[in-house]
């Protein structure tokens, strides 16, 4: 296996790396299997009553008991999609566990150990997939291998079920346990050297399989980052800056040190100007014994702030600047054929400019996290989708190496995005380093709201022209917003490739002129990615402009997405980009054809299931919008009534969807119908807007998420039957929901929508 | 600081902490109760949803002083053995995903069914509107209610 020599990743690449994961860490895990341990893979140690027990452990994802106690290492993070269950599963199905013993470990952050741990982009699946396969089948084999020659029979007339392994013929059975001591004196084999199960036998992949920490959440005994906990813990709550990049003037704390259980007030050093990925914000922290004295402390802290240039930013003031740059000609980014000539011989132009707002994350639960640091070494338990990241960056702020920090992951309350930076496990780290205290930092709603990495603000034009044949022969897509890499270089004033392949330069529809510029949009805030991250203002530019280009044209809009898509071909987009590339999310597009069958199979799907045409009362509507992201096919036809007040019922949504191997149905499922719930919300609720540098809102009455009363009724998701490699599910359901419920609304209501949040009062 | 003695769960504690520290913190801080979770501190979102006496409450803003002797029940009390018939239904049909705000969730609408046994689907949204899920597990919540809530 050839390996390369890849830098130190910092967090300032995150950025790059949520659009295209490396593949470093898969050369590394399938090294590791391929005999990085060639023998000796036997550990030792005792179960619960003291019994000396030896470990089967062929590679780091699993071990195996003399007891037959099977435990499989997550090393990915939760945060609700599924994974602690859906990796596991993975490895399970191939060794022929018995699923309802296996044991489900969180691996803490080590990627020399485990591979890449940066959850995030929708890739677990589609990068771990063959080396969890991988990581059972290597298991399976030492065991068959060890049970082969006690029985004295050939390799190939045994096999693996319910934990044991079987010899076909004789009907002989073994336990796990029993092979364990044997198994680890044998070879490892290669990667490459394992037999892999023939799908048809899986029965775990492809089921729907509950999650692993169901009963621990239903009895509250579930530990997210907010739970952990240490002897002698106190509790920091932060005052920070309310601009972005402003830092602490001067402070007195004396009334804040007066509250009964308040312990010490320290000041937080801020990143400053560029905002970065991964640094704290400037601010003081009061540090209690309990999280009621440590806010009550910070309420009376008198603060006397620099604020710094951002005190004179305006989302609304950018909104209008950027309406004005995008109504000029851009800096072009993909380019076919000729757009003036199209316009010049358009039978009808249509022109439109789309404005989505700022968005924050929201996650139920806040960031949070607990550090200790002693001896020159520093723990930490966090909510984090980047434990690999943290640690980089605790050991880079703290002076330390790497080697001496350590990151334990809790489960993520909810993460979309917010919980890879890892500011507020820094903060944490350095407040117990100062305090000499274990620390944990508690983010009230407010210090969320006003201080996330926010999705950005969008402002885009398109204009797409229809010829005398009534073709669709010209798109030209303007496009301004703050870059994720504006947070880290305050010089980045225009959207990366990654960025723009998400939902703009992918445009998929074989016409004869596309024209994608973009142009300046200066920001020097924190900008992070939001699920499905820049798919959410493209894909609705997108998808609510061909919406209203069928109408236009007089077909429907599925019919016309089929037409569009053209005959069975694989798009690659490389070549008509201007200086740049597709990135395809990281993959090499040979691998991962964009596939216009398989969307428009995705297409058929979605409008045989919700009966699309079907006559509705007045009032009502069916809306569609298709969009491939995160190499995920996916299609949604949404229905909406909307009554004489204007109130915006969501009776049914359908959605299709071809991700490849299907892993777990069940969680397949369950993240379509969130997706479908957080599209809702920013359809129809949420915005954040920044007066003189400092958030407007600041909790859940100001910052509104979807509630169960206005939110879907019944969500649909039907998953296409596939062979294909497996990818990802937690982000591609939110970008086409917005568009299709926007042109619901249209044929409700005979509104368009070209703003964020919908209004149909203003 | 003063001293108050609260029924949490069946058994009594005393606790000496400021008069106006929400129940929340003195569940989850001063008792290690934290199966109850913070969410917004202004009963906006529903995650501290505890009982007192036979209601939905919003600990986080609930001030210990005004808990008086009213009986207080969490998660952790629900059921001995997290076998209410709403854990159960929560199970059945894999309500969670992240996790986070199902405990508030399940003690919202433990208390409807307390309150109203078989609940309408209109019904269980009002009863459920002060619940956020950023999840998005609104759907399974509600078949959950129902499936308990038609069983007789």
């Amino acid at each position: 296996m050839k390996k390369r020599q890849l830098p130190e990743r910092t967090l300032d690449t995150v950025s790059s790396e949520v659009f295209r994961p490396t593949r470093r860490n898969f050369l590394k895990v399938t090294g590791m299997l391929s005999g990085g341990l060639v023998l000796g893979v036997s550990v030792f140690g005792c179960d619960e009553k003291g019994k000396k027990l030896t470990y089967l452990t062929p590679n780091v994802y699993l071990r195996i008991s003399s007891a037959s106690d099977i435990t499989i290492i997550a090393h990915r993070c939760e945060m609700g999609q599924g994974i602690r269950t859906s990796l596991p599963l993975i490895i399970a199905d191939e060794l022929g566990a018995d699923w309802s013993k296996v044991k489900v470990e969180q691996g803490e952050g080590d990627e020399k150990k485990y591979g890449d741990q940066n959850t995030d982009g929708s890739y677990s699946i589609r990068m771990f997939f063959q080396p969890m396969r991988e990581a059972g089948a290597t298991a399976k084999h030492l065991l068959i291998q060890a049970a082969a020659q006690e029985w004295q029979v050939p390799v190939d007339e045994c096999d693996t079920e319910n934990s044991q392994v079987i010899h076909k013929g004789s009907n002989k059975k073994v336990d796990f346990g029993e092979l364990v001591e044997v198994a680890s004196t044998l070879p490892v084999p290669s990667a490459g050297n394992v037999r892999l199960k023939e799908r048809s036998r899986f029965n775990l992949i492809g089921g729907a399989t509950p999650i692993v920490d169901l009963h621990d959440i239903v009895t509250g005994k579930a530990t997210f980052g907010i739970d952990a906990a240490v002897d002698g813990m106190k509790v920091a709550v932060i005052k920070r800056c309310p601009v972005v990049g402003g830092s602490v003037k001067s402070f007195n704390d004396q009334k804040a040190r007066a509250v009964p259980g308040v312990i010490n007030v320290i000041e937080v050093k801020g990143a400053g100007l560029p905002a970065t990925l991964n640094k704290p914000l400037s601010g003081v922290a009061v540090i209690a014994d309990n999280t009621w004295a440590a806010i009550k402390g910070r309420d009376l802290l008198e603060i006397e702030w620099e604020f710094g240039p951002n005190a004179s930013y305006n989302s609304d003031q950018q909104i209008r600047e950027l309406t004005k740059a995008v109504a000029k000609s851009g800096t072009r980014r993909r380019v076919r054929g000729d757009f003036k000539k199209a316009l010049a011989g358009a039978r009808k132009v249509i022109e439109h400019t789309f404005i989505t707002p700022y968005l924050a994350h929201a996650t139920i639960e806040p960031p949070c996290a607990l550090a200790v640091v002693k001896d020159g070494k520093c723990e930490i338990w966090a909510c984090t989708q980047n434990p690999q990241g943290a640690r980089n960056v605790v050991a880079e702020v703290l002076g330390l190496t790497v080697d001496n920090i350590k990151v334990n992951v809790t489960l993520l309350g909810g993460a979309f995005g917010r919980k890879s930076k890892p500011d507020f496990i820094v903060e944490a780290a350095v407040l117990a380093k100062e305090s000499g205290l274990p620390v944990k930092v508690f983010w009230t709603r407010e210090d969320d709201l006003q201080h996330d990495y926010f999705h950005a603000l969008s402002v885009e034009r398109a204009v797409a022209t229809i010829d005398q044949n009534n073709k669709l022969s010209g798109w030209n897509h303007h496009i301004a917003y703050p870059s994720i890499g504006a947070t880290a270089d305050v010089s980045v004033l225009q959207p990366s490739d990654g960025e723009l392949g998400l939902g703009a330069t992918d445009f998929p529809y074989d016409i004869g002129a596309i024209q994608i510029e973009t142009h300046d949009a200066r920001s020097q805030l924190r900008v992070g990615w939001l699920r499905s991250v820049r798919n959410i203002p493209q894909v609705f530019t997108v998808a609510t402009m061909m919406d209203e280009v069928a109408e236009a044209r007089d077909v429907d809009p599925i019919a016309q997405a089929i037409e569009l898509l053209g005959g069975d071909r694989n798009i690659t987009f490389h070549e008509e980009m201007v200086d740049g590339t597709y990135q395809n999310y990281g993959e090499d597009i040979s691998n991962y054809p964009w596939e216009t069958a398989r969307m428009k199979a995705v297409i058929q799907r979605v409008a045989k299931e919700s009966g699309w045409g079907r006559r509705l009362p007045k009032g009502s509507g069916l809306g569609f919008a298709a969009h491939k992201s995160f190499l995920t096919y996916v299609a949604c036809v949404v229905e909406v009534q909307v009554d004489a007040n204007n109130k915006i019922i969501i009776p049914t949504v359908h959605y299709a969807v071809d991700c490849g191997t299907a892993v777990n149905i069940d969680r397949i499922k369950s993240q379509f119908e969130g997706g479908a719930q957080f599209s809702t919300s920013i359809a129809l609720k949420s915005a954040i807007t920044l007066k003189n540098g400092r958030v407007d809102q600041d909790n859940f009455d100001g910052y509104q998420i979807i509630r169960m009363p206005d939110s879907p009724k019944e969500i649909h998701v039907h998953i296409m039957e596939s062979d294909a490699k497996p990818t990802g599910v937690g982000e591609p359901p939110v970008p086409p929901f917005t568009p299709a419920l926007c042109n619901a609304i249209y044929a409700a209501t005979g509104k368009r929508i070209y703003t964020l949040p919908v209004d149909l009062k203003g | 600081m003063a001293q108050y003695s609260v029924e949490v769960n069946g058994k009594s504690h005393t606790v000496d902490v400021l008069e106006d520290m929400p129940l929340l913190w003195v569940l989850r801080d001063i008792l290690g109760l934290t199966g109850t979770k913070f969410g917004c501190g202004k009963a906006l979102c529903g995650a501290c949803t505890v009982h007192l006496n036979e209601a939905a409450v919003r600990s986080c803003s609930l001030p210990i002083s005004a808990v008086g002797d009213g009986k207080i029940t969490t998660i952790e009390g629900l059921d001995d053995d997290g076998r209410h018939p709403l854990q159960q239904a929560w199970e059945l049909h894999v309500v969670p995903q992240c996790g986070y705000c199902q405990t508030g969730q399940i003690m919202s609408a433990a208390a409807l069914l307390k309150s109203n046994p078989h609940p309408s689907e209109s019904e269980i949204e009002q009863a459920m509107q002060g619940n956020l899920c950023r999840c998005g597990t609104y759907n399974r919540i509600k078949a959950a209610i129902t499936s308990v809530g038609s069983a007789e």
